[in-house]
């Protein structure tokens, strides 16, 4: 999974089949080709137009997440527990930028760009006080922030709307007239435009997530995740990096936040920003792999795949072959949903604690320390 | 004032409560560095066995004396149940970790969690349940003017005494000097003969006990119980064992009460729905400016 191809990978590829020659480009360039085949897909696939295409943006939208959330606990090896609070405060910021009931009313791009910037900005204010704590203390803060949060939400009527939450939010460019049709229609008839602003944002952050990575901040998170005490003995000033890890992860749980609430038109409930989406999230980082951006995107696709795909074709199989006819829960496959989730954290922890698809650092790292 | 201590006396039996939680919390973390998420769901499992066994023995219709001797029977069976569980755990789980990165054990006790949530889902089904009224609901201090009901009586009467035996336990015997010789380090404590392992197993087991018996003692007091209890009770609880210092004993009873009161009174003053915004705020405060607790030692990070 390196990103420049070696040279024995070059001339393999020039002396070998067109076949071989073909994976080895897929392998080298799985980005672009993934990219590719997901722009085309709504055009080829008619079932993307309709509520398949509303599932895929928020595939991606929790993809964002995902990779927001990386950078704390992948990059710089910070247990996150609360990283659905930031998505949340995302998402309400946005609402509160452009629902008709403030008199904000932003358009689009300045009101996610405004509550992406406001999120990182409550990142900095958590994070400052509490990241002189030890590892498992930070996470706890975050977990209790998390709840905060989430109550804060539910109680606070006045503004959040309570369990109603606050809508509509408009979509984007609603009013902006392209060629006599209304981009905000558009996008409020067709979920394919979700679709492609979703993909292209996906696209824009892990090219960036990309830099970051190989950038001289990127390298300093890692320097801290493996040993701060050394990174600061090189000049390294671990406190101002861990901090620019939990702005950078606010600010794309922000981002995530501000899309979730446009493509749905609705910022939910606050039960959808809980402690169990935050763990979600966590999850598919850990199985893809910490620190690893195809990993996570990866990490993502297994469980919003388990949920929406696996999990209902296998209750719809167990229906068809009637081996519940008493509709046990028990026989149900959704039903062991949780202890599924619980058993793969555990054997990934135990086997390939790296993950499915680990980056290089983290693999050489966890070995080295079970040796 | 009449009110005041009432809402004091309520914060003080919901207190023990969240310190018998607490405990297990704080003897995990104290031995292997290891916040044990699954503790919380571990006690909402006991919760379901004390309600399966109560409907299996009838429990709902005896009366007098036999009710107080099936409850000590619930709180010994559960206890057994939950400490049991909490040593298989540890062996199956834990201990092929104990040299990993500390994500590893943390996530895995976050795995365990959701598993033991699924069997409690099967267990108890989606809904919450009520656990009966065994217990007779004759107010002891009608002449104050204050509500205290056997129930009240009951979380006291088990609690102490347990408490007491937990110190007796740690302070006192070969078991508790080896735990807090494992809890100090680890590698010494193997170098002087120590079966760190058993030792650890040991601490499982106690914690488990523990958590077991508050099982039974929540379902009694609290009368409802449902498969997500887990997770809320065990995010209390964890804040009373950091707020107390956490790995110290007598702190998660202090934290237990503390965080018992503030429930109370904030429930009372403040309203219900801003409860768990407070104890958590409260948890944050408590980390950023005293991360050792208020009984706690500071710790130092080593090399």
């Amino acid at each position: 999974m390196t990103t420049s191809p070696s040279p024995d990978v070059l001339t393999d590829a020039t002396t070998a089949s067109p076949r071989d020659r073909l994976l080895a480009f897929v392998r080298e360039r799985w980005d672009l080709v993934a990219l590719v085949a997901l722009a085309v897909a709504p055009l080829v696939v008619p079932a993307l137009g309709g509520a398949l295409g509303g599932q895929v943006t928020t595939l991606f939208v929790y993809c964002i997440l995902a990779l927001g959330l990386n950078v704390m606990v992948g990059y710089t090896g910070l247990v996150h527990l609360g990283i659905a609070a930031f998505f949340g405060i995302g998402a309400y910021l946005f609402a509160i930028l452009t629902v008709p009931m403030y008199p904000f009313q932003m358009r689009f791009v300045t009101a996610a760009a405004v509550s992406a910037l406001a999120t990182a900005g409550i990142g900095l204010a958590l994070g400052a006080p509490t990241l002189r704590l030890r590892g498992d203390y930070l996470a706890i803060v975050t977990l209790g922030f998390g709840e905060v949060v989430k109550v804060t939400l539910r109680n606070l009527e006045q503004i959040t709307g309570g369990m109603k939450g606050l809508n509509p939010v408009p979509p984007p460019g609603a009013g902006l007239k392209i060629g006599g049709t209304d981009l905000g229609l558009a996008f409020a008839i067709d979920p394919r435009w979700f679709y492609y602003l979703a993909l292209l944002t996906l696209a824009g952050v892990v090219v960036a997530m990309r830099r970051l990575e190989n950038s001289r901040l990127g390298r300093a998170w890692v320097a801290v995740r493996e040993d701060e005490l050394a990174a600061e003995a090189m000049g390294v000033s671990a406190t101002r990096v861990k901090l620019s890890a939990f702005a950078m992860s606010s600010a794309v749980a922000g981002l995530a936040g501000c899309l979730y609430a446009a493509s749905l038109s609705t910022t939910a409930d606050p039960n959808a920003y809980d402690f169990n989406r935050s763990i979600m999230v966590l999850c598919a980082v850990i199985l893809g792999g910490l620190g690893s951006i195809p990993g996570t995107l990866l990490g993502v696709a297994l469980l919003v795949g388990f949920d929406t795909v696996l999990a209902p074709w296998a209750d719809s199989a167990i229906q068809q072959w009637n081996i519940n006819p008493s509709g046990s829960s028990l026989l149900s496959f959704s039903g062991w949903r949780l202890a599924i989730f619980g058993l793969a954290l555990i054997l990934v922890m135990r086997y390939r604690p790296e993950g499915l698809v680990p980056s290089r650092r983290m693999a050489a790292e966890l070995h080295e320390a079970h040796a | 004032m009449t009110f005041f201590l009432q809402q004091c006396l309520i914060g003080l039996t919901n207190g023990a409560l969240v310190a018998m939680v607490a405990l297990g919390y704080t003897m995990v973390y104290g031995i292997i560095r290891l916040i044990n998420f699954a503790h919380g769901d571990l006690i909402m499992l006991g919760a379901c066995l004390a309600l399966t066994l109560v409907s299996a023995l009838g429990m709902a219709g005896w009366t007098g004396a036999a009710t107080w001797l099936g409850v000590a029977l619930l709180v010994l069976l559960c206890g057994l149940f939950c400490g049991g569980l909490n040593v298989a755990v540890d062996r199956i789980v834990y201990r092929p970790l104990r040299t990993a990165p500390k994500l590893a054990p943390l996530v895995s006790a976050i795995g365990v969690s959701f598993i033991f949530m699924n069997v409690g889902l099967f267990w108890l089904g989606p809904a919450d349940r009520s656990f009966p009224e065994l217990l007779p609901a004759r107010n002891l201090l009608a002449g104050e003017g204050l509500q205290f009901t056997a129930k009240d009586l009951l979380v006291i009467v088990v609690v102490v005494p347990l408490m007491i035996a937990l110190s007796v336990l740690v302070k006192s015997t070969r078991l508790g000097k080896a735990m807090r010789a494992v809890s100090q380090d680890p590698t010494a404590a193997a170098l002087v003969g120590i079966d760190v392992d058993r030792v650890i197993a040991a601490t499982f087991f106690v914690g488990g006990f523990l958590g077991g018996a508050a099982s039974v003692i929540y379902g009694l007091y609290i009368n409802t119980i449902g498969f997500q209890m887990g997770f809320q009770n065990g995010l209390y609880a964890f804040t009373a064992a950091v707020l107390g210092g956490i790995g110290s004993i007598p702190g998660a009873v202090v934290g237990g009460v503390v965080i018992g009161l503030v429930r109370a009174l904030s429930s009372a003053y403040v309203g219900e729905r801003w409860t768990g915004a407070i104890v958590f705020a409260i948890l944050i405060v408590i980390l950023v400016f005293r991360p050792e607790g208020l009984l706690g030692r500071g710790t130092k990070e080593k090399v």
